[in-house]
């Protein structure tokens, strides 16, 4: 892990918190309520820190190292923030077959990070995914909305310079 | 809606619609239905677009009263997609450009003659335009979990009610016991589409009868599609929403529960919003809620998301997370139908699995029973992929060969390449080799033969990947996706990941292939969950039907494919080299610098790669125009 995020100060905003309680409010006595909270405060602060997490527990009254527990064993969940673009790099079989495997290296030499980490100028992050569905494009990866299909090794640059013009 | 005479009385007004596109009675307020694609893969190849300059061709023409956009579901042959269907004709318009579309709407729309120059060129025979059933990709496929995706419009009940839809269900309600239910399903053979094949009126009964006075009980539907290349559930999903809060609510009373629960993939966001869209409508319709239909019986449906892990796949462990906890296996007994969802009977089924009760409850047990082998009766849809022709969406009857699947409706393998396996079942299945293509598939004959039928993905392998690899990789998969819960799924399964990356880096032992098989049947036996006790068959399997690839990389420390790079080398011939130095201008490593031997009727001398510094990248070879380069 590239120690450099993990120092990332958490930034959150009262606008956020207040967002995040009303969520709260609205899961009170739902049964497995957890995940869909945790769910909402990703979708509101991006990424579910330490401090956010301490927010839910504060007032849930679930404990700590069960939230812990949870956000760490769920691939969804991130304790870090992301870059600015997420490229996703679909290494399911049916892209591994055609050749994806390639494509994920080249943009890890391209970006000078590992997959699971971000550049440091919070530009992008790169991330192995399995399986989008949609094999019939294979080898496929996505940045952030836009997906890209039917790519070779070639294509990598091309994509790339999309985003930092 | 709160009666049957009003379902049918929607019925009936839409039903003359929708048989527009199936060459039944129609009887449509428009002249044509253009059917597009928004299912995951023709929206990734650009269908959104397509439909947009339609609505704006069509604004500008004045063709709005005339003919009819809708966006559909997955119409199954994504290779050609974004895919565009005009009825009443029929006219399938592959891999549709947005600058297509001006002559499609003036020649065809508006002319009333098909652009056959931008149709899928199967459907063209010289002159004449074959119907879709015709060609070679649809013609053995038998649609029934897929009745509805890529006909209806999933964002509008109305359309599903059309194709008779919640007709079952208004029977079932009004004229079945919760006994006839199950007792239908029993008959009708149907068995668990997920991948393990248990029997879901089995399944059912169980739950009905195993503990009389439960106060709550639930329906789940596994729409938790973990599999690495499998999109049949997010395909039904897509397209025909209703058909699985339909069946759900069959389920609940066949079982005597009020509540059910989806668990569907986050990564599937197109499904999520349709399966929102549908839940509302059919709340609205009265088709979940409250005194369904007027006879007292309530049910509601939930939706939940799951957070990108694989082991959610597995029963236990997919209501462990939708009681907000890490997604661990629970032991079984008690099962599901004794202590599930929150310690209450409850009954988990798959996607696919719903998606075919309508059909068995309309048509009857008999009818399905009909279809398939002695012991795994209708169809199964299989999402084709990997080095294929037609990658999609299939849906056949069992007992069809993997040869037809492969060869026919597949259209073979491209680029000239030979075939070398089919991966089944995701990374609890196995591969199958050649030697097996001409038998049935059913979920038996998988087993059989080391594989599975698992909940449906069918990649295919040529000649260019190596079966050692694909091991690696499915390993590497479930290392990752191992919850940890228990020792030997979590322990094993790295230590077994290992030893195959030794073996492709070419420091392996044949002591470590038998170790590796020691592991296999180790974990095999001592795992808690089904997606433990299967981790182990890729490796199995590849070392049932490719142990001679293990040996050669072992041995003579080759990669018979040439995808272990660590055990390739690449080499020069020397006269078939012009000296054009296009290679040591592509070469990333400074690895390639020129001879002083001059091939016979050559001008210049030829080049050498140096192996110490090669990096092995390949760059050369496409680099090559003279094809002098070769790895071995």
């Amino acid at each position: 892990m590239n120690s450099a995020k993990s120092t990332v100060p958490f930034k959150g905003t009262k606008e956020q918190e207040a967002q995040l309680l009303a969520v709260i409010e609205e899961k009170k006595g739902m049964q497995g309520a957890l995940m869909p909270i945790l769910q909402k405060a990703q979708e509101i602060y991006g990424y579910l820190p330490i401090e956010v997490q301490k927010i839910i527990s504060d007032n849930t009254g679930i404990p700590m190292e069960k939230i812990y527990g949870v956000v760490t064993f769920y691939a969804q969940f991130s304790l870090y923030p992301k870059g600015e673009y997420t490229i996703s790099v679909c290494l399911g079989t049916a892209c591994y077959v055609k050749g994806s495997g390639d494509i994920y290296e080249k943009l890890q030499e391209k970006l000078g990070i590992a997959g699971g980490e971000c550049t440091a100028d919070g530009k992008f992050s790169l991330e192995a995914c399995r399986c989008i569905g949609a094999c019939g494009l294979a080898p496929v990866l996505t940045v952030n909305e836009d997906v890209y299909g039917r790519l070779t090794v070639d294509d990598v640059d091309k994509i790339i310079e999309k985003y930092t013009a | 809606m709160k009666t049957l005479e009003e379902l049918k009385a929607v019925r009936e007004s839409m039903e003359g619609e929708v048989a527009l596109r199936t060459h039944g009675n129609a009887s449509s307020k428009y002249e044509r239905h253009v059917l597009v694609c928004g299912g995951t893969g023709c929206t990734s190849s650009g269908s959104p677009k397509i439909i947009a300059k339609l609505e704006e061709e069509f604004a500008a023409k004045g063709l709005t009263d005339k003919v009819q956009i809708v966006k559909t579901g997955c119409f199954g042959l994504c290779e050609r997609g974004p895919i565009m269907i005009v009825y009443p004709e029929g006219s399938f318009y592959s891999r549709v450009g947005v600058d297509e579309i001006t002559r499609i709407v003036d020649e065809h729309l508006i002319g009333g003659n098909p652009v056959k120059e931008f149709l899928y060129e199967e459907t063209v025979d010289g002159d004449e335009i074959k119907s879709l059933d015709d060609t070679a990709f649809y013609k053995k496929q038998h649609r029934v979990a897929l009745r509805n995706c890529g006909v209806i419009n999933p964002e509008n009940i109305n359309e599903y009610i059309g194709r008779d839809g919640y007709k079952a269900l208004g029977k079932v309600l009004t004229e079945m016991t919760p006994e006839d239910v199950i007792q239908t399903i029993l008959d009708s053979g149907l068995r668990g589409r997920g991948g393990g094949g248990f029997p879901t009126g089995m399944k059912w009964k169980l739950a009905r009868n195993i503990v009389p006075d439960a106060d709550m009980k639930y329906v789940c539907c596994n729409a938790d599609e973990g599999d690495p290349g499998a999109f049949m559930d997010r395909s039904v999903l897509e397209g025909d929403p209703h058909v699985v809060l339909e069946a759900m609510t069959i389920a609940g009373y066949a079982i005597g529960a009020k509540q059910g629960y989806i668990y569907v993939r986050a990564e599937y966001p197109i499904a999520v919003e349709r399966l929102n869209i549908a839940i509302a409508q059919a709340r609205e319709a009265g088709m979940l809620g409250k005194d369904i239909f007027g006879t007292g019986f309530d049910f509601d449906i939930d939706l939940r998301l799951g957070a990108g892990a694989f082991v959610c796949g597995e029963e236990t462990a997919l209501m462990t997370s939708i009681e907000g906890n890490r997604g661990e296996p629970r032991p079984r007994p008690p099962f599901p139908a004794e202590k599930g969802l929150f310690q209450k009977p409850t009954i988990l089924n798959n996607v696919e699995t719903y998606a075919n009760i309508p059909q068995i409850i309309l048509n009857g047990a008999d009818w399905f029973a009909g279809m398939g082998t002695e012991k795994s009766k209708g169809t199964k849809v299989f999402a084709l992929g990997g080095k294929i022709k037609n990658t999609g969406l299939v849906e056949i009857p069992m007992g069809t060969t993997l040869r037809e699947v492969i060869e026919e409706i597949g259209g073979g393998i491209p680029n000239g390449k030979k075939f070398k396996a089919a991966q089944t079942g995701g990374p609890s299945g196995g591969c199958i080799p050649t030697e097996h293509f001409d038998i049935p598939i059913d979920y038996d004959n998988l087993i059989g033969i080391g594989s599975m039928m698992g909940s449906g993905g069918l990649i295919v392998m040529d000649e260019d990947n190596c079966m050692v690899d694909i091991a690696k990789f499915f390993l590497e998969f479930t290392v990752d996706e191992s919850c940890g819960k228990c020792t030997p799924c979590r322990i094993c399964t790295k230590r077994m990941y290992e030893i195959l990356d030794k073996i492709t880096k070419g420091k392996g032992t044949l002591e470590d292939i038998d170790k590796l098989e020691e592991l296999c049947y180790h974990i095999k036996s001592n795992s808690l969950c089904g997606l433990g006790q299967t981790a182990p068959n890729p490796v199995l399997s590849t070392l049932r039907y490719f142990r001679d690839e293990y040996i050669a990389h072992v041995v003579d420390k080759k990669c018979p494919a040439g995808v272990c790079k660590d055990l390739l080398s690449f080499e020069i011939v020397k006269d078939k080299c012009i000296g054009c130095g296009m290679c040591a201008k592509q070469c990333p490593a400074s690895a390639i610098s020129r001879t002083d031997y001059i091939a016979p009727g050559k001008k210049l001398a030829a080049m050498e790669i140096d192996k110490d510094k090669c990096v092995k990248c390949g760059a050369c070879i496409a680099s090559c125009k003279f094809k002098a380069i070769i790895k071995k």
